[in-house]
């Protein structure tokens, strides 16, 4: 099997050419455009449907980028000639000049002369073309009619009349983004772009995420938002880095008298390719939202009242102190942030560690991930994504389990999409939803929620049964195979299809797809790390990749994708219990007297709380005092009744956020933060990126920025913290953590860099476990199927699943309050089978009551037949119906993670049946 | 004895049904007395206009327009009397003299028949009729007797060049293919034929489909492909019938799937159907839409016998290019180039249309000057009228002018007058046709059929279209013929694709011909052809007008007034020139002056 190595790496040195442009020789790559050659030495040639900087392939449709090519009968279209050995290529002369202004003549005729009101002016290549060739007015211009901008929906404005049909919208639509919403419409003059004829925007595929936008050279398609809002020349503009999800798109804010007027892609983004998705390019308006929280409440008298910093902090640090001195430090803990910055994140542990000292500081990764870190950290030694987005075009198969990619990793499904697309790659889907990558899969395991063991040991088996596994990689850089073999020899496809409802077949020719792949890669997410089985689910994946060499090369591993734009490096910064920033055990004595030092306290050798610990401990009346920076638990956590009763009980709660949340509303003290438009820092994406978080805007009111407030309790409690600038603090965060020993500012001013990056001379690390594993042998850990706590019954007879949507992230502090998002879609619902749906008399948008063992909320229904007959989905972003209402707290024994994937529901009409 | 009825697209328009459900039945009644009478289908005989054609053998009896109801005549008078009927038969217009046979009439006896030497002949719903007539032979000999280079090598001695328009040789074609890097490789004929007017790929795949079939069959051994497409556009639809069947009568014989006549080569072929666009004619546009995608054409500088359909080397001809080489494999590409010139070898079919005697299908060798085609083959301009003009090579071709009717026709030559070979359109046109208004038909056929992918064509052919169309409304400016030039010149070097590159053919040919014609339409607003809407005038020629009132009260705007028995007058202002009156007119006494 050591062959599948050999095959991956193809790079061919490719042939040089050299050629003339303009009277320079040029020597690029063969197969290189004339136009890029001559870009390449800084030769312009005019050109407008050509746009290199998402990947777009040149389509040859403008004709603006013609050459004369020596011997040639014609001109050529250099965006789409390659180069020749000895080519002679004029890109200036009389006859060029009076083509291009020809063409530019004819693009004029029937295009509205208003870049006196344009949006686009300053940033329009038509405009700019015109100037350049002088071009004043159309020899052809006739009784043009124009036709009204089309604004459907609140994010997206088509006018016709300016698009010049250049076609970058529909290739980067359909070859970047893979989505293939619009095409060209009608032939010759009355060629347009648009979604199918007669389609609203609402009931197309079209996904809303305004990349069409990014490339479009003229005003045609434009930020609905962002009329008469500005212009090119006006925008100050700043990059930074989305606040959503995990794939940690770098994107450009235009801002305009301080105020965020849009945002863009960033066409150099290492991790996005240039994409952005609806949330992270529509969805920032809630930064200026009129509820920002402007100055500190305080509790008084049962009312939140407005205060003073120096009153509210002094509160704060006098309350805590009271409650470490009466009750001892483990009654206090804290709750970081996987939305802050990581040198928020590692101020936040310190302080809870060095200044409160205690170990119970935990975040919200407990409730996506815990079971990747401590599942990944058994099998491989390192609990992050093994590989890089970008490498996932080097797969021959893909196999995404438990993640619905699409909607929740919305850049790295189109990657996925892109990688399917080019015909190189086979893409298994193993979800208990008709998610939308099913659609192009070749194949879907329709697995019941809870019994991905079962599923995954049944492909071990058949890999094994068919001898497809990589036996030298199993010698050479595991231990522990025997013992697997032997774990799963009785999950036969059989056998898994009587527990996960997937046939038998098909899991055979899903073993065979992942098995026989030179480069196989596993995407994952919280279908699989959700279970009271999590970790035993991941141990599971990683058996798999080991088993058939799939670690440490391109387009291989075993890739979870991280929930928040932070989550990773809120972890990397030992926003966790039992870890120092870098992974680095509290327990370890070493480790511990390494951080005793550097802050100048003892430390504490026990591991503290996790988060649903926590909020049982509060209830027992055993943690009295929470800090919470920028988390939700009354809307994120399992059986929030349970939640709420807890948090009421505690004797002080500060919560410290950028809007009075649904936690902050019980809170004592309330402390309003800047959000990620305002600060200094960095995030850690999914794939371990560490990039830039820069400040564009000032904080609303007195807001403040966490860090800042961190450090100003913990100097009132006796501690001395304190920091010029967020660089001071990341310098202190690389010399305490091996691997980010060689992030610095500096680099990462040039470009991010993924862990482990220990030095400074270190390029960073795209994929892990090349030659060895973290832990040197990487370990098969044997897993059983067990099934999900609370499965359905007599009393409540359909499973609930939860998750997101694509419109929506986590609980609404940011998306539902952005005007744009909230249009989108402004209401939950639950998906429920059309069979169900008949049986109990329910119709799509009859209001459901839908109740668990532990609460009971009402929502519309959706009667879709994604979902199976059984089994119902709700997203837990809607604060007026809460799916962690009716969620269960039953947690992963050994990642503490709750079963958020899974529980038992009753489903009625809330009112009598239309 | 065999009763043979055309039954293609055009006598079936014509009541062929009509004529072989007649026959049918006429048949069952004979069968005890005449046992021998072979009822049979063929195609696309040629010469359409006359249509339906019914040919009888023995005695090399031909027919023309024949209807049902001539039918009892038939059968009374040739089938069972075994006379001619004189009435059915092709009367000579000049010297009224009658011709039995096809051979003896004009317009079949100068052409010279290699692609549609089976058409109207053999049934082509019937394999076994193709392969007596020597049908698959040439396949057999290629396979067994050839190897892929010779074939090569046989075709290329026949200097076969490309029948669909842009004459690239056949043979260089394959060997880039088959020397080409990449499995699998693609063959694909292209049946998208979409002038207007033009029908030889159409009449070649209904009369002859077989013929097609193994050409490609021949030139997928040569090319090393085993896997083959038919692109047929949908408003074909008996030629689709007729590829279809012959496609699985071909399997069923083993002339396609694996191992065809035990020689290890296999070979399949499918058919696919086109949506009508013109643009999908072009090879890169046809084969996006093949793979699923928009029908538009992308650059070739990297030629599609390297990258092609699914980016795999691809050779695409037309109906007519593979239907000659059965042909060249059987009787030697030294036979074939011995016919047409030095640069144009062989033959080619055009569809002889518009004001011409005998409008059809005529397959004539290469380097026959217009003369003999439009004279001796056509018969001449049809109601005496002067001839004009002949525009040749669909609506991207040019209008050549009276004065060149000496022209050989070939490839280059009529490249070199300004027009094209195309795909074989030959438009007759004569003394009453505004060459104004054919550039402004044929560039607004040509707009409407742009895919509108680049510039070039989407918009100059569109502001051409514009600029006609203004001179056709007697609302010409000075200085318009300059930017048409102009726009010619951008279409011409800068359009992405062939039809927007040829595009300004009809202008320019125009222009350069009849370049007064469009003076007087812009300076003197006038139509010398009396075509152009609003360039002209009706009048009633006082003289000649009876006063019967026809015109009067055909008339929907009031215009004309008069008493009964009285010369009647149009009053101009209220005409919209409609022509109502002069169609109405049975005294010739409306002019358009």
């Amino acid at each position: 099997m050591s062959e599948k190595k050999e095959a991956t790496q193809t790079t061919g040195a490719a042939e040089r050419v050299s050629l003339t442009i303009d009277g320079r020789e040029v020597t690029v790559r063969e197969g290189t455009s004339v136009l890029d050659a001559a870009l390449s030495v800084g030769i312009e040639i005019p050109h407008l449907c050509y746009s290199p900087d998402l990947g777009l392939p040149p389509t040859g449709a403008c004709r603006l980028c013609l050459v004369e090519v020596e011997g040639a009968k014609a001109p050529v279209a250099s965006c789409v000639h390659p180069v020749a050995p000895g080519m002679v290529v004029r890109t200036d002369s009389d006859e060029l000049r009076a083509h291009r202004r020809m063409i530019i003549d004819l693009l004029l005729s029937d295009h509205p002369h208003d870049c006196l009101t344009c949006e686009q002016a300053g940033a329009c290549d038509l405009q700019k073309y015109a100037y350049l060739l002088n071009v004043k007015d159309s020899e052809y211009r006739g009784e043009s009619v124009w036709p009204d901008p089309v604004q459907d929906g609140p994010a997206i404005t088509y006018d016709k009349s300016k698009c010049i049909l250049c076609g970058r919208c529909v290739e980067v639509c359909h070859n970047v983004q893979a989505t293939g919403a619009i095409d060209f419409l009608g032939r010759g003059f009355e060629t347009r772009i648009g979604l199918p004829p007669g389609l609203p925007r609402d009931d197309s595929v079209c996904v809303e995420c305004g990349n069409c936008i990014d490339v479009c050279p003229t005003g045609a398609l434009s930020y609905a938002g962002a009329q008469g809002q500005g212009r090119e020349w006006e925008f100050e503009r700043v990059t930074t880095v989305c606040p959503y999800c995990g794939c940690g798109c770098p994107l450009e804010m235009y801002i305009r008298d301080g105020r965020l007027i849009k945002i863009t892609s960033t066409p150099s983004a290492e991790a996005a390719r240039g994409l952005l998705c609806v949330k992270g390019r529509f969805g920032f308006d809630f930064i200026g939202h009129r509820d920002r929280l402007r100055e500190p409440l305080i509790r008084r008298n049962g009312e939140l009242t407005p205060g003073s910093w120096e009153e509210a902090l002094d509160l704060v640090a006098r309350r805590l102190t009271e409650i470490k001195e009466r009750d001892g430090a483990e009654a206090v803990a804290g709750l970081a942030s996987a939305k802050c910055t990581n040198e928020e994140n590692y101020l936040m542990q310190k302080f809870v560690r060095a200044v409160v000292g205690t170990n119970n500081i935990d975040h919200c990764a407990r409730l996506c991930h815990a079971s990747t870190v401590a599942g990944l950290a058994r099998a491989f030694g390192s609990g992050a994504m093994t590989n890089s987005i970008d490498d996932l075009g080097e797969a021959e198969a893909i196999f995404v389990i438990g993640s619905n990619t699409t909607e929740c990793h919305p850049v790295i499904g189109s990657a996925i999409k892109r990688a399917v697309k080019s015909g190189r790659t086979r893409l298994i889907v193993a979800d208990p939803r008709a998610i939308e990558l099913t659609e192009m899969a070749d194949l879907h395991l329709q697995q019941k929620p809870g019994t991905d063991v079962a599923l995954i040991n049944a492909l071990a088996n058949v890999i094994l049964r068919e001898g497809l596994e990589d036996r030298s990689f199993i010698s050479e850089r595991t231990e522990g195979f025997d013992e697997l073999r032997e774990v799963v020899s009785p999950y036969t496809p059989e056998f898994a299809e009587k527990i996960a409802g997937v046939a038998a077949p098909d899991i055979v020719e899903a073993a065979r797809i992942y098995g026989s792949a030179r480069a196989a890669t596993i995407i994952y997410s919280m279908g699989i790390t959700q279970h009271t089985t999590g970790t035993d689910n991941v141990l599971a994946l990683a058996n798999l990749a080991m088993l058939t060499g799939n670690i440490g090369r391109p387009g291989t591993g075993v890739n979870p994708l991280r929930g928040q734009n932070n989550v990773q490096g809120a972890c990397d910064m030992g926003a966790l219990p039992d870890v120092y920033p870098g992974y680095q055990k509290v327990a370890d004595e070493e480790a511990r007297t390494k951080f005793e030092e550097a802050w100048g306290v003892p430390l504490p050798a026990s591991p503290g709380l996790t988060v649903v610990e926590m909020m049982n401990a509060a209830a027992d009346g055993d943690v009295k005092a929470l800090y919470i920076m920028g988390e939700n638990p009354m809307l994120s956590d399992p059986d929030i009744n349970h939640v709420g009763e807890a948090l009421k009980k505690l004797d002080f709660l500060v919560v410290q956020d950028i809007f009075l949340s649904e936690t902050a509303e019980l809170a004592d003290v309330v402390l309003p933060a800047a959000g990620f438009a305002e600060k200094e820092g960095c995030f850690t994406n999914t794939e371990r990126r560490v990039q830039r978080v820069r400040k564009g805007l000032d904080p609303p009111g007195d807001a403040r920025t966490d860090w800042s407030i961190t450090c100003d309790l913990a100097r009132r409690m006796g501690y001395r913290m304190s920091y010029p600038d967020a660089d001071a603090i990341q310098d202190e965060i690389a010399r305490l953590t091996p691997s980010y020993g060689g992030i610095t500012y500096d680099r990462l001013e040039v470009r991010s860099l993924q862990w482990p990056c220990p030095d400074r001379d270190h390029p960073g690390t795209p994929i892990l476990h090349a030659e060895r594993f973290a832990r040197g042998l990487g370990k098969f850990h044997p897993v059983e199927f067990i099934p999900a706590r609370e499965l359905p019954d007599d009393d409540y007879p359909f499973l609930l699943s939860t998750g997101r949507i694509l419109q929506h992230f986590h609980t609404g502090t940011m998306s539902r309050h952005s005007e744009v998002l909230d249009e989108l879609v402004s209401v939950g619902a639950v998906e429920m089978n059309t069979a169900d749906a008949q049986g109990l008399g329910i119709c799509e948008g009859d209001t459901v009551r839908i109740t668990s063992r532990r609460g009971r909320i009402e929502i519309a229904a959706r009667v879709t037949d994604r979902v199976p007959p059984g089994t119902v989905f709700l997203a837990f972003h809607f604060r007026e119906a809460p799916a962690n209402r009716l969620t269960i707290a039953a947690l992963d024994p050994v990642a503490k993670i709750p079963e958020f994937k899974v529980c038992a529901v009753k489903v009625e009409a809330a009112r009598p049946a239309r | 004895m065999t009763v043979a009825v055309c039954m293609d697209t055009c006598c079936r328009a014509k009541g062929a049904e009509g004529v072989w459900s007649a026959l049918e039945a006429a048949r069952r009644q004979l069968a005890e007395e005449v046992a021998e009478v072979e009822l049979k289908q063929t195609a696309a005989h040629g010469l359409c206009e006359r249509g339906p054609l019914v040919m009888i053998q023995p005695g090399d009896i031909f027919y023309l327009n024949v209807q049902e109801e001539d039918v009892p005549e038939i059968v009374r008078e040739t089938i069972l009397g075994g006379r001619v009927v004189e009435s059915l038969l092709y009367e000579d217009p000049e010297t009224g003299k009658k011709a039995t046979s096809s051979d003896e009439i004009p317009f079949y006896a100068k052409q010279h028949r290699i692609v549609l030497r089976h058409n109207g002949v053999i049934d082509p719903t019937s394999i076994d009729d193709y392969v007596a007539a020597h049908g698959y032979e040439a396949l057999a000999k290629a396979l067994t007797e050839m190897t892929p280079e010779e074939v090569i090598a046989e075709v290329h001695l026949a200097g076969l060049r490309g029948r669909g328009g842009g004459g690239f040789p056949t043979a260089r074609k394959w060997r880039s293919c088959r020397e080409a890097a990449g499995e699998p490789k693609y063959v694909i004929c292209n049946g998208d034929e979409g002038d207007p007017g033009a029908f030889m790929d159409r009449s070649i795949m209904e009369g002859n489909p077989h013929a097609v079939i193994e050409g490609i069959i021949i030139g997928a051994y040569a090319i090393g492909a085993h896997e083959g497409f038919i692109y047929v556009r949908n408003e074909y639809p008996l030629a689709v019938a007729r590829m279809r069947e012959a496609i699985e009568a071909a399997r069923g014989h083993g002339l396609l799937g694996p191992d065809i006549l035990g020689s290890g080569f296999s070979f399949d072929l499918r058919i696919n159907r086109g949506g009508g666009a013109f643009v999908c004619g072009e090879s890169t546009a046809l084969m996006a839409s093949l793979e699923g995608r928009v029908g538009e054409p992308r650059e070739k500088y990297v030629h599609t016998v390297e990258a092609g359909l699914h980016d795999k080397p691809t050779c695409l001809n037309n109906v007519e290019t593979w239907a000659n080489v059965p042909e060249i494999i059987s009787r030697g590409g030294e036979w074939f180039a011995s016919i047409g010139t030095e640069g144009s070898k062989g033959t080619k079919v055009f569809s002889l249309v518009g004001n011409v005697r005998n409008t059809g299908l005529v397959e004539v060798p290469m380097g026959m000057t217009l003369r003999e085609i439009v004279y001796d083959i056509g018969g001449g301009v049809a109601d005496g009228k002067a001839l004009k003009a002949m525009q040749t090579g669909g609506p991207s071709g040019g209008c050549i002018p009276a004065s060149l009717l000496d022209s050989p026709v070939d490839f280059d030559r009529l490249s070199e007058l300004g027009s094209m070979m195309g795909s074989g359109g030959l438009i007759v046109m004569d003394e009453d046709t505004c060459m104004v208004n054919v550039a402004r038909y044929f560039v607004e056929f040509l707009q409407e059929e742009s895919c509108g992918k680049c510039t070039a064509c989407r918009e100059g052919v569109a502001q051409m279209s514009h600029i006609l169309n203004r001179i056709c409304n007697g609302d010409g400016r000075e200085g318009d013929v300059e930017l048409l030039l102009d726009l010619c010149d951008i279409a011409e070097s800068t359009a992405l694709c062939a039809l927007g590159r040829t595009a300004p053919n009809p202008v320019r040919s125009t222009i350069k011909h009849f370049g007064e014609e469009y003076h007087e339409h812009i300076r003197e607003k006038h139509c010398p052809a009396r075509e152009c809407r609003g360039l002209f005038r009706y009048e009633i020629l006082a003289e000649q007008c009876t006063g019967c009132g026809r015109c009067l009260k055909e008339c929907p705007e009031e215009a004309i007034t008069g008493e009964r028995k009285q010369p009647h007058v149009i009053e101009q202002a209220k005409c919209v020139q409609c022509g109502a009156c002069f169609e109405a007119c049975r005294f010739s006494a409306i002019a358009k002056v």
